[in-house]
């Protein structure tokens, strides 16, 4: 146990070394590093509690996907009935099901099969499942039972998230924030998290807004007052303006004349005459013929800018705009005009989505945080320093090398894993000071026996270390499973606690192996000791 | 000169912890039944992610936070039961708002209205927000968590040892765990996703302790294998005794560190920390993990002696040690390699 091989001494400095090595970086600014090769540049990343900056769990509305899938389906379902003429017919939804009641003495045969086309096989060409998107049942008596199967609305429901994680990263990025990360969770969900931000408030704002922009006609055959009471014709239905524009209450046609798909461009800007702010855009060549068309059959009349079934304003068509572009005015501030056009440009969501987590802390509580972490670390590791050498001496100051070597370890793996560092990350690297001399401790305490069993010095480290070592390991591995276990349940800060205790376990179960048997091998050569002073 | 070394557990301790079983099992099982009880009579003091809800961290920019003007203008919000809380400095001030009814957007909406009813003067300085969904997730995952860290290390200890030594450390463990969940309803500290990291820890670390007296008692087993049971585990538990209290003191300041300075963030789950691997893990591996073994039948194949006849003397069985692996030198590490 005691005799290492000049290679194998060789070797354990050099991997301690580099990988105390990879933590380097971490004590430059970023300026400085940035200018440093790129395998050179891996550092610890500062979790959202230090460094400040907002996490927020998204969720597709599913129910919003699946109306919106059933609505597809009974609109599909009515235009098979028309072309193939099997009306008069009666088409109503039940839950995830369209029923279609076809004219009697219509050929059901032919119309079970016109309708079975509807249903697609799910998973594209590479991954045949088997499974259809609708099923459709034959009832009997020229009823028809469509329904949107399960696989199919997942299927929807995936497309959404990642249409609308597509979304999501254009309008962050015009936020113009550091490295922020947008990834899918589950099934129907999206984790946004960005560093460092002033004021997440707008950042929700944002998040929050399907942004689905429609220009419409106002429907002039019906006072607005009047569909207050419940008088909406049934072509139109019955919007409010905006909080700035009191609420006031449009009826708007329910046909779309232009849809925000159409628009190619959007930029916030001020009106030349009465300079407030605006937004101004561009339709693409589709969007721009429909629009002229509109507006040339509609002057004198008023049209409505619609975001979100909330109107933003109502002018009146004064000329055929047919140049495709134009500007909408509606009360805006500079920021809110900025920020409706960062929406249009990243285009509407596929489904509204809904917070239903948000954490966040400012850069104030993040850096108070790494101050107090810091000083805790301190004031621990000394103490333990201290009573380890009140407690062994020489051997102690092995004890304290070895553990302040292991944080550095702590520090070099984290860096080359670009691991984030969180609070409880902080906790776990200062627990692990206060374990890591635990190995030193079982080995000493050993050798401490073994010496009054009668053993001579030698014999007594030898045999300390070889006895101890098994146990090292086994009492290891329990604490490793409960951080393995941490790191799979937990998110965010507590999986930053999970990384800094496993690691911490790894390099403190190496440092034993390696570096305490190395320091007190060399010590044993080069003193020749005849007692262990312990 | 030379300072003489700190020596907190004197050489060759030779308590009977055995014989103290008759008590510390009672006491054992008369503290975990007042911590159950405690858990359903109290509950635990359940944090934003296992019920939902928003948490605020507010700083007051100028002076001294006014906790009652800002009680006032939050019960004017009717947002329900809003708990204010001075939270470390006088400027910092905690606000907890009920779980809003109303679904996932509701939360969002309450805590945007207090952040704009507290105004100017004041600095938001952490926010939680906790749906219903989420939060039913988290205690899902949390207990699931659990009980997964739990099975983990039975499932170890069973193919490292025997079963008995399994099932002797995972009752262990579970007593440690009841006893902290009943510290943890009796003093109310919020827990949280934190609390239940400082649970799994504290079974990772009791049971770290428990695994190395474990460790001595089956390499006693296999050099000792006259010697009755009772007192071997008594050797056993002595000749670990040293290090237990070494590296629990190392642990339990690293631990206070944290709780002195870390800040008020860290505060529940060092305190959960603190009482779980110091208080409770180091009596239990001593007095419950160690002792418990005898009911489970440890070494009960062996061929005991007679303990009316040949009391166990650890004097003698100590220059036993001594002698036999010195005769053969070079078979000094077998008995450590032999154990595996």
């Amino acid at each position: 146990m005691l005799y290492i091989s000049r290679w194998k001494m060789l070797a354990i400095i050099a991997t301690t070394l580099i990988i105390c090595a990879c933590a380097i970086p971490n004590f430059f600014p970023q300026s400085v590093v940035d200018s440093w090769p790129k395998w050179a540049q891996r550092h610890i990343v500062l979790g959202l509690d230090l460094q400040g900056g907002s996490h927020i769990l998204l969720e597709v509305d599913a129910n919003a996907v699946r109306q919106e899938k059933i609505n597809a389906l009974r609109d599909d379902v009515r235009r098979v009935i028309r072309d193939n003429k099997l009306s008069p017919a009666n088409v109503t939804v039940k839950g995830n099901t369209v029923e279609a009641r076809i004219r009697e003495g219509a050929d059901s045969k032919l119309a079970f099969q016109k309708l079975q086309e509807l249903s697609q096989p799910l998973g594209g060409l590479m991954q045949a499942t088997g499974q259809r998107s609708v099923d459709v049942v034959d009832a009997g008596n020229g009823v028809f039972r469509l329904t949107v199967t399960e696989p199919a609305l997942t299927e929807r429901i995936r497309q959404a998230v990642d249409q609308s994680i597509q979304i999501i990263e254009k309008r962050v990025n015009e936020l113009g924030t550091v490295e922020p990360t947008i990834q899918r969770q589950g099934v129907d969900r999206i984790l946004v998290q960005v560093p460092g931000l002033q004021d997440p408030q707008r950042l929700k704002e944002l998040l929050g807004k399907t942004a689905k922009l429609t220009f419409r006609m106002v429907d002039m055959s019906t006072p607005a007052d009047q569909a207050v009471q419940g008088r909406v014709p049934p072509d139109s239905e019955l919007l409010y303006g905006s909080a700035s524009e009191n609420k006031q209450p449009y009826v708007i046609e329910k046909q779309v004349v232009v849809a925000g798909e159409d628009l190619v461009d959007a930029q916030p800007g001020f009106d030349q005459r009465t300079s407030e702010p605006i937004v101004s855009f561009r339709f693409n060549a589709n969007g721009a013929r429909r629009f002229a068309q509109a507006t040339q059959e509609n002057v004198g009349r008023p049209f409505a800018i619609v975001l979100d079934n909330e109107v933003i304003s109502a002018p009146v068509i004064r000329e055929p705009i047919i140049g495709g572009s134009g500007q909408i005015s509606g009360n805006f501030s500079v920021q809110s005009a900025n920020d409706l056009a960062i929406l249009l440009r990243a285009g509407a969501l596929p489904a509204p989505l809904t917070i239903i987590e948000e954490r966040t802390v400012g850069a104030g509580l993040g850096q108070d945080s790494i101050d107090k972490g810091i000083r805790a670390s301190w004031i621990g590791s000394l103490a333990v320093i201290i009573f380890m050498f009140a407690t062994y001496g020489l051997f102690g100051l092995f004890a304290n090398i070895a553990v302040m070597i292991n944080v550095a370890m702590i520090l070099g793996i984290l860096s080359l894993l670009n691991a984030t560092l969180t609070l409880p990350g902080i906790c776990g690297i200062v627990l692990t000071v206060g374990i890591a001399v635990d190995s030193n401790v079982l080995i000493y305490e050993r050798i401490r026996e073994e010496v009054r069993a009668g053993r001579s010095a030698l014999n007594a480290i030898d045999a300390g270390f070889t006895r101890a070592l098994a146990t090292i390991l086994d009492s290891n591995i329990t604490t490793f499973i409960a951080a393995a276990v941490l790191f799979y349940i937990g998110t965010g800060p507590v999986r930053g606690f999970a990384v800094t205790l496993g690691i911490g376990i790894l390099t403190t179960v190496f440092t034993a192996f390696t570096l305490t048997r190395l320091m007190v091998a060399l010590w044993v050569r080069w003193w020749r000791p005849r007692t262990v002073p312990i | 000169m030379r300072i003489p070394l700190l020596r907190i557990v004197p050489d060759d301790t030779k308590f009977d912890f055995m014989r103290f079983r008759r008590i510390s099992f009672p006491i054992s099982a008369i503290l975990s039944i007042l911590a159950i009880v405690l858990f359903f009579h109290n509950g635990l003091n359940l944090g934003v992610d296992f019920v939902g809800g928003t948490l605020l961290e507010v700083q007051s920019k100028q002076g001294p936070a006014d906790l009652a003007k800002m009680r006032s203008t939050m019960s004017s919000l009717e947002l329900g039961e809003v708990q204010l809380q001075q939270f470390g400095a006088d400027t910092d001030v905690l606000i907890r708002i009920p779980q809003q009814p109303g679904g996932e957007a509701a939360q969002q909406e309450a805590a945007a209205k207090v952040r704009a009813a507290l105004g100017y003067g004041i600095d938001v300085r952490r926010t939680e927000v906790v749906g219903p969904r989420v939060s039913t997730e988290l205690l899902a995952y949390g207990i699931i968590g659990l009980l997964m860290a739990v099975c983990a290390i039975f499932v170890y200890l069973w193919f490292r040892f025997e079963w008995q030594f399994a099932l002797g450390a995972m009752i262990a463990n579970v007593h440690d765990l009841v006893l902290t969940i009943g510290f943890l309803s009796l003093t109310q500290i919020e827990f949280d996703l934190n609390g239940i990291a400082a649970l799994i820890t504290i079974l990772g670390y009791s049971l770290n302790d428990t695994v190395v007296i474990y460790d001595r008692i089956r390499e006693m087993l296999r050099r000792y294998k006259r010697m009755p049971i009772a007192d071997l585990l008594n050797v056993s538990v002595n000749s670990t005794l040293s290090r237990s209290v070494i590296t629990h003191a190392t642990v339990t300041l690293a631990l206070l560190a944290l709780y002195f300075f870390g800040g008020h963030a860290i505060h529940a789950f060092t305190a959960t920390m603190l009482f779980g691997v110091v208080l409770v893990g180091t009596y239990t591996s001593i007095f419950i993990a160690a002792p418990i073994l005898i009911y489970l039948g440890v070494g009960l194949g062996r061929q005991e002696a007679d303990e009316g006849v040949a009391k166990f003397e650890p004097e003698t069985a100590k220059t036993k040690a001594a002698a036999k692996p010195a005769t053969t030198k070079p078979a000094t590490a077998k008995p450590a390699t032999s154990k595996r």
